[in-house]
């Protein structure tokens, strides 16, 4: 494998220049994705039959905690891309790892949020506004959980292989999805909760 | 879990259990044939696991051909039993799940495929690539699709099919009024088989911005590249939408959730609008690359060079843009108000001006040419009127006012067919007929192509022009009997007999594969119609690494301008060729999702977990995969080439 050492690693052989492009393309789908599922949320975000409404619902505390993890994983992960470029591997492996475990703990606040929900009567089954709900909030959190074991599978790589054109290529574009939830998720605080709590 | 075996049978019908023998003997059949001639290892080390664009693309065709025949039995089934009045072959169920297999087969596991495949035989070698940009992923799209489209299929025979229309409208198609696993399987198999097609959007988007040979600008790219490159991108933006919609139609069926429900807040002409908004795109993603194909046959075979090549792309992009915005076309009737109606009444008439610049740049093309009346080139030339006539009735039916007179009559069924057959049908025939001597280094038989064209043309015509008539007098489409007063039963025998008309045809096409194969002389030339483009200028069949040398590109029609104008192609020297290795794991892939989908069809929850974990499995081990390829050694090269006869060297 020929490498261009003019470029950075992530973009240094012809192949791992066209997966970063090809990921874009990829995310331009992503975006159509949760386009469709904000429509049908925005859709149906007044259709509560007898459930309950998001400011019955929402509470700001947890929500501001997610926002809050998610939105410094990604900074996290910007800075094990920094190392990365700076063949710093312990440096890469431990924002690497803050990085997902923030996730987890993103994700640990969202589960038990929705237990809390289920346990006030607000199930997938009461109304299309909680299906609608369920269904874009669970999305959101089905693509952090499988980021979770993707990066987890990135780590062990990098801990066995060290930092070569392959390893770094995957760790690029592990950032770009990840910063791509980053994204999703300031629509979700701010279409969801934030006017749901109005 | 509650294990419940009376979901899985079918009951009652003959032919359902005629299906089940003859599914059981041809499965059986195939595999005392792999046995005997021992040939399960040839076949997993040559196709199961090939990375080879050429053979994804033609086990793609393989299935689309098959597919062809099951949705064509279908339709034969339902010409017949709308055949004379009062019918008794087919009951009201049957009649449903037989229309909406149809649909869904012909459309997503029939001509989309088979599009998929001659792009995956052709594109790279249009453009003078080695490969895909992901050879691998590439396997894994045809797998999801294999598998995807096995998941529907088998439901004939376990659980019930889905009986709702291809369309699958809200409430029709949820638990209450489809109460069998049928749509379940609507949902599940499109999912799988749709992710499958993203990533081919993704992969073929990458390949055709990225993988040029040197010297081939945008605007020198053949155009069957240049529409499947548009093709591709609104497949990218489309297929999410049909992801969610089936997502969600998921969650109502399976998890009572209330998208589309009539209580509770849900809201049924939300899946309409989601449907429609990848399904019309849906139809350019079939039509756009058989007018690729079109182009590139016209202009060969009148020897010139394409009329009008830029407004063909032009035309081309307009096109895509617009089939984002007509969506609301297919629900006129429903309710959805003056304005609405009028703006999705024009952009759906306007689509017929970028289609009339193409068709008047064929006609263009044609004018002063040396025109070869080749089987691809009558095709071409008989898809020019055909799909006039249903072009034509599709502005009628664009006229929302207008439409509430055609609306669910046979009028539309003519229209589509009219449309979709000429457009898409005629169009992958030619194109097999065209590109066959590249792929199998010989060409089907002349003659027995043109008899199975006549059969074809003048059978289509029979079996649907009188639908127009049909419906204009009214008949309803759907309707699974009707009564002798209606007057409706001479112009349906006349269709039905179209319909075996079309199945001899189809018969002869797949004759003349088979006779070809044993009789034909096989082409030493790797250019047996004088052609213009890049994919003619490397050898029948085509070297696993396509091209030996890396052509250098310097005008439209490159491979025409190195024959005539003397234009150097092949400038570099022979140097050691870097090729993907073959991988079995996409396979498994497809197999694995195959079984999460069948276990979540039947809601078997924990097998359904099980095979998730497989799914990821899997999926890491790809991740974990090390292997770059190999070199095929220069010297090894030029051997092969000197034995293939090679002009490269």
């Amino acid at each position: 494998m020929k490498v261009d050492t003019s470029k950075p690693l992530e973009y240094g052989t012809h192949e791992n220049s066209n997966r970063i492009f090809g990921f874009w393309v990829f995310l331009g789908a992503e975006i159509a994705l949760f386009a469709t599922l904000f429509t049908v949320f925005f859709v149906l975000a007044n259709r509560f039959a007898d459930g309950p409404s998001g400011s019955e619902l929402f509470e700001i505390g947890p929500v501001l905690i997610e926002t809050f993890l998610l939105l410094t994983s990604s900074f996290t992960i910007g800075l094990a891309v920094h190392a990365m470029r700076h063949q710093y591997k312990r440096a890469m492996l431990v924002f690497f790892g803050i990085t997902l475990l923030m996730g987890l703990g993103f994700l640990g606040i969202e589960i038990t949020e929705f237990v809390t929900y289920v346990h006030e009567g607000a199930t997938l089954q009461t109304s299309a506004f909680l299906s609608s709900l369920f269904v874009l909030l669970g999305t959101h959190g089905a693509h952090v959980t499988f980021g979770f074991l993707w990066g987890a599978a990135i780590m062990i790589q990098l801990m066995r292989r060290g930092i070569n054109p392959a390893t770094a290529n995957k760790s690029f574009i592990f950032s770009l999805y990840w910063h791509f939830l980053d994204v999703v998720w300031i629509f979700i605080f701010s279409f969801v909760y934030l006017k749901g709590l109005m | 879990m509650n294990f419940d075996l009376e979901k899985f049978k079918v009951h009652g019908e003959p032919l359902i259990y005629g299906a089940m023998i003859s599914i059981a003997l041809a499965s059986i059949g195939i595999v005392v044939g792999l046995t005997v001639f021992r040939k399960w290892g040839w076949l997993w080390r040559e196709w199961l696991t090939t990375v080879d664009h050429k053979r994804i693309g033609v086990m793609y065709i393989l299935a689309a051909l098959l597919m062809l025949f099951r949705g064509g039995i279908d339709a034969l089934m339902m010409r017949l039993q709308t055949a004379a009045p009062d019918m008794k072959f087919l009951d009201a169920q049957h009649y449903n799940e037989v229309f909406t297999t149809h649909g869904l087969i012909m459309i997503l596991f029939m001509a989309m495929p088979f599009i998929i495949g001659l792009m995956n035989v052709v594109v790279p070698l249009q453009i003078g690539a080695r490969d895909v940009a992901f050879p691998r992923l590439n396997a894994v799209s045809f797998w999801l699709f294999f598998f995807g489209a096995m998941l529907l299929n088998i439901s004939f025979v376990i659980g019930g099919s889905p009986d709702a229309g291809w369309s699958a409208y809200f409430p029709l198609a949820s638990l209450e009024f489809s109460p069998t696993v049928g749509n379940n399987y609507y949902s599940l198999a499109l999912q799988i088989s749709g992710i499958g097609t993203l990533i081919t959007g993704v992969n073929f988007i990458v390949t055709i911005l990225k993988m040029r040979a040197p010297g081939m600008k945008l605007m020198r790219m053949p155009m069957f590249t240049w529409s499947v490159l548009i093709t591709n991108v609104i497949i990218v933006f489309a297929f999410p939408v049909l992801t969610v919609a089936l997502a969600l139609m998921m969650f109502d069926r399976l998890f009572g959730s209330q998208f589309f429900t009539m209580a509770n807040g849900g809201m049924d002409m939300l899946w309409a609008n989601l449907f429609w908004v990848w399904g019309h795109p849906e139809v350019y993603i079939v039509i756009l690359p058989a007018f690729g194909i079109y182009s590139e046959i016209i202009a060969t075979f009148s020897k010139k060079n394409l009329y009008g090549y830029t407004s063909m792309v032009a035309s081309m992009l307009i096109i895509s843009l617009l089939s984002f915005v007509v969506w609301a076309h297919h629900f006129y009737t429903m309710g959805q108000g003056v304005m609405v109606n009028s703006f999705f009444s024009i952009s759906t008439m306007a689509i017929a001006v970028p289609t009339g610049v193409k068709i008047f740049n064929w006609l263009f093309t044609l004018r002063k040419g040396r025109i070869s009346f080749t089987t691809p080139m009558l095709y071409s030339l008989a898809f020019i009127p055909i799909f006039t006539i249903g072009g034509v009735t599709g502005v009628m039916l664009a006229m929302a006012s207008a439409d509430y007179q055609y609306h669910n009559t046979m009028f539309l069924v003519a229209h589509f067919h009219y449309v979709l057959i000429p457009g898409a049908v005629f169009a992958v025939i030619a194109g097999f007929h065209y590109w066959f001597p590249k792929v199998f280094g010989f060409r089907l038989n002349e003659r027995l192509g043109k008899h199975a064209f006549w059969w074809i043309i003048i059978s289509f015509n029979v079996a649907f022009f009188p639908l127009f008539i049909l419906g204009l007098m009214g008949m309803t489409r759907r309707m699974y009997t009707y009564s002798a007063e209606t007057g409706f039963g001479p112009l349906n025998m006349i269709s039905f007999a179209g319909a075996l008309g079309l199945a001899i045809g189809f018969a002869i096409l797949v004759y003349n594969i088979y006779w070809s194969t044993r009789y034909m002389p096989r082409d030493k030339t790797g250019d047996p119609w004088d052609a213009r483009t890049l994919e003619w200028a490397t050898h029948s069949p085509i070297p696993e690494y396509n091209f030996a040398v890396v052509p250098n590109v310097k005008s439209l029609d490159a491979f025409w301008a190195m024959k005539y104008d003397k234009q150097p192609l092949f400038e570099d020297q022979i140097t050691k060729i870097h090729m993907p290795s073959n991988t079995g794991k996409p396979f498994v892939l497809g197999v694995v999702f195959f079984f999460l989908g069948f276990f979540l069809v039947f809601s078997m929850w924990i097998p359904a977990i099980v095979a998730g974990i497989g799914v990821l499995i899997v999926l890491a081990a790809m991740s974990f995969d090390r292997d770059h390829g190999f070199y095929i050694p220069a010297d090894k090269v030029i051997k092969t080439e000197k034995k293939l006869g090679g002009g490269t060297l």
